[in-house]
């Protein structure tokens, strides 16, 4: 300020001095002007330059994070279709295993069955009576004329009447042996009826396997598209990450919720068994961290059985045998047992501590302490029943939550990934924005230092439109002062 | 003996994890002053309601004591009940019983009020009282009418030091002399008040509200 003062040649006359000021300086700043300019540009590119280097980083770096998304990404889809290929592959050998194993025998008894009714069958086709050795007597004696002999007549109505018993006979073996067929053939009917049952249960079987292996195909053809790393194959496996994280989420609120309520229900017998007023560190009583660790070991107790079980894939647990794994299954579902055992005493103790309280608070308020002898006193234990039922099931309901905590984990990898490159690529346009906006200030000065100096500018321009004619240009160059001025030079 | 060795350094991180955490700092600690001179004796089934309140809202560790405020006040010989709750529930409700009962029968004892009011001496010993115990909250509840009255030989107008507690002044009631100029009551509590800053208090406050006993503890840090 006190510089700004010494350079005022008449202080009382402040304009007049600028403006004598402002007249000698400007003959200065138009010969300093290509250094002033360099020194500009070099500066504002001090600045935009690491800047612009910068953003380009972070757009590569990004990219690079964005590939190696995109690889998690098909690796758990490949890794998942894998699994699932496997799955029905094993399903479809269950179903073999067990169903078509025995095809070669169910086929032997298919075919018994067909040859045995067809011999049935053989047996109960009509077989024409052979015609009596008689018929050729009677055919003989038919051609004897009536003569009126009585002899004759007495022979031909024997022969008449004997025949007569002949075909009453007759007429009986064959309604017998009708009888037989029909018999017979209602003796087919269980073997219909097996056979029947026979195709069904093969037509059911072949129907479950042709199912499975339409599902076969999906999943290849998955696996082929994950493979080919095409786009749809990702956005598809991206969307279905991103879904599968948010229900992860909803689900491990929901059991946040459990856990919350599970904690409030066993502080306060807590509190009696480690000491009401006990501090660990800072303002964490020592019963919030009994209670908080019967909860974290409830559901470590969980997650070792939904592993143990199978249903989960956290730990590395292949290289255990099923029996081992059957006594983890035995060891962890006790221990769970035995903390809702814990929790339903606890419930119990928590209710009596409350009561307890209730009581004391009448009595020095002076009032009368109400007494189990009430019409309701089995509306007063609901509460406790309550207590002692979400003691018991909350720790068991708490071992689920080691499924959406499985699919969070491997949804949380590519949902952050996914949000990481998405930062990292919103800074770096933050940077290259600022970058240019940094280039353009440059520019504005430069353009700000020429409009201060604008007069010699204008003398300049007119000597230089005064002197001799300049050379042609080649076609093609913007040619007047713009082919005179250097890079980012303003040229009145 | 090596395999043994694990259990050195678990009781190290046992003791460390303990001692980081000041089990008193968390306590609080009530000192309830009860004036018993002239006709504020009769105000004595409010000051059971109040400790009956207190006594409810005590915690596992937390300390208490009522004292009379009396001609001299600055002696143990004048608290009448002092506690501090053990850890285990079941027995701090025994403990508050008979801390209730006691109150009970002083005010049962109580016939005249005393002649003199020397709350400056009961505020010293209860300032006493509640460092000895070493609690984080520690709070003198001053049961009065606030009007101090001294005899020619007791000598109180020395600085005391009151740092660190919170003095609540409750069911302050106006004298016949407070109504004829309302100024002499605003300017005792103004006093007291300043006193009580002087002498190092974290908070000074004045429940007149019975009904809202809860206004007690709003606001402790």
């Amino acid at each position: 300020m006190e510089i700004l003062h010494a350079l005022i040649i008449w202080p009382d006359k402040l304009l007049l001095s600028l403006l004598v000021l402002f007249f000698i300086a400007v003959p200065i700043l138009y010969g300093a002007r290509q250094a002033m300019h360099s020194l500009l540009q070099a500066v504002f590119r001090a600045v935009s330059n690491p800047l612009r280097l910068m953003s380009r980083w972070l757009f590569k770096t990004a990219e690079m994070l964005r590939e190696r998304n995109k690889m998690v990404l098909l690796a758990r889809g490949r890794e998942e279709v894998s699994h699932s290929i496997i799955k029905e592959f094993e399903r479809v050998t269950n179903l073999v295993d067990r169903d078509l194993h025995g095809y070669p025998a169910l086929q032997r008894k298919l075919m018994d069955e067909i040859t045995r009714i067809e011999e049935e069958f053989q047996k109960c086709g009509e077989v024409p009576p052979p015609p009596p050795e008689w018929t050729k007597a009677v055919a003989a004696i038919s051609k004897i004329k009536p003569s009126g002999d009585g002899l004759v007549e007495r022979i031909l109505e024997d022969i008449s009447n004997s025949i007569d018993d002949i075909y009453e006979r007759v007429i009986a073996e064959y309604r017998e042996s009708a009888k037989q067929r029909h018999n017979i053939l209602k003796g087919f009917m269980p073997f219909w009826r097996s056979v029947d049952r026979t195709l069904k249960r093969v037509d059911k079987d072949l129907t479950g396997m042709q199912q499975s292996a339409a599902k076969i195909d999906e999943q290849v053809e998955k696996y082929k598209q994950i493979h080919a790393k095409s786009e749809k194959a990702e956005h598809s496996l991206a969307s279905s990450t991103t879904i599968l994280f948010v229900i992860s989420v909803l689900a491990i609120m929901i059991a946040a919720g459990g856990a919350f309520v599970n904690f409030w229900l066993i502080e306060r017998p807590m509190s009696a068994m480690v000491g009401g007023s006990e501090y660990i560190v800072g303002d964490i009583q020592a019963s919030y961290l009994a209670a908080m660790v019967i909860i974290f070991f409830e559901t470590l107790m969980g997650l070792f059985l939904m592993e143990s079980l199978g249903y989960t894939h956290l730990f590395p647990l292949n290289n255990i045998n099923n029996r081992m794994r059957r006594w983890l299954v035995w060891i962890s579902f006790t221990i769970l047992l035995i903390l809702a055992g814990v929790e339903v005493a606890l419930a119990v103790m928590r209710d009596l501590i409350i009561s307890a309280d209730v009581a004391l608070k009448q009595e020095l308020a002076g009032t009368e302490v109400m007494t189990g002898a009430v019409a309701n006193a089995w509306a007063l234990n609901i509460p406790k029943a309550a207590q002692m039922i979400l003691g018991f099931t909350l720790p068991f309901a708490l071992a689920f939550v080691a499924i959406p905590l499985e699919y969070l984990i491997h949804s949380g990898r590519t949902v952050f990934g996914a949000l990481l490159v998405l930062g990292i690529r919103g800074l770096a346009f933050v940077l290259r924005f600022i970058s240019n906006m940094v280039r353009q200030v440059g520019k504005g000065t430069e353009h700000l230092y020429d409009a201060v100096i604008f007069l010699p500018l204008i003398i300049e321009r007119a000597v230089l439109n005064r002197g001799p004619q300049r050379p042609a240009l080649p076609p093609g160059s913007s040619g007047g002062m713009a082919a005179l001025s250097k890079h980012g030079e303003h040229v009145l | 003996m090596t395999s043994r060795r694990w259990i050195i350094p678990l009781l190290a991180l046992g003791l460390f994890a303990t001692s980081c955490a000041d089990q008193r700092i968390h306590a609080q600690a009530i000192y309830m002053l009860v004036d018993t001179s002239g006709t504020y004796a009769k105000e004595l089934d409010k000051a059971q309601r109040v400790v009956s309140y207190l006594l409810g809202n005590l915690n596992p560790g937390d300390s208490m004591a009522v004292a009379r405020v009396k001609s001299r006040s600055f002696s143990e010989k004048d608290i009448i009940a002092k506690v501090t709750l053990s850890k285990d529930p079941m027995q701090i409700n025994n403990q508050k019983r008979a801390f209730a009962e006691k109150i009970g029968t002083f005010k049962a004892d109580i016939v005249k009020g005393s002649a003199y009011t020397d709350i400056t001496g009961g505020i010293i010993q209860a300032a006493e009282f509640l460092n000895e115990t070493g609690a984080g909250n520690k709070t003198i509840l001053i049961f009065s009418d606030m009007q101090e009255e001294l005899d020619y030989k007791t000598v109180r107008d020395f600085p005391i030091n009151l740092q660190g507690i919170r003095i609540i002044a409750l069911n302050v009631t106006k004298l016949t002399t407070d109504n004829v100029d309302p100024r002499r009551y605003l300017g005792r509590l103004e006093w007291w008040e300043q006193r009580a800053r002087n002498a190092g208090a974290s908070d000074w406050r004045v429940v007149n509200d019975l009904e809202h006993l809860e206004r007690i503890f709003k606001g402790r840090g």
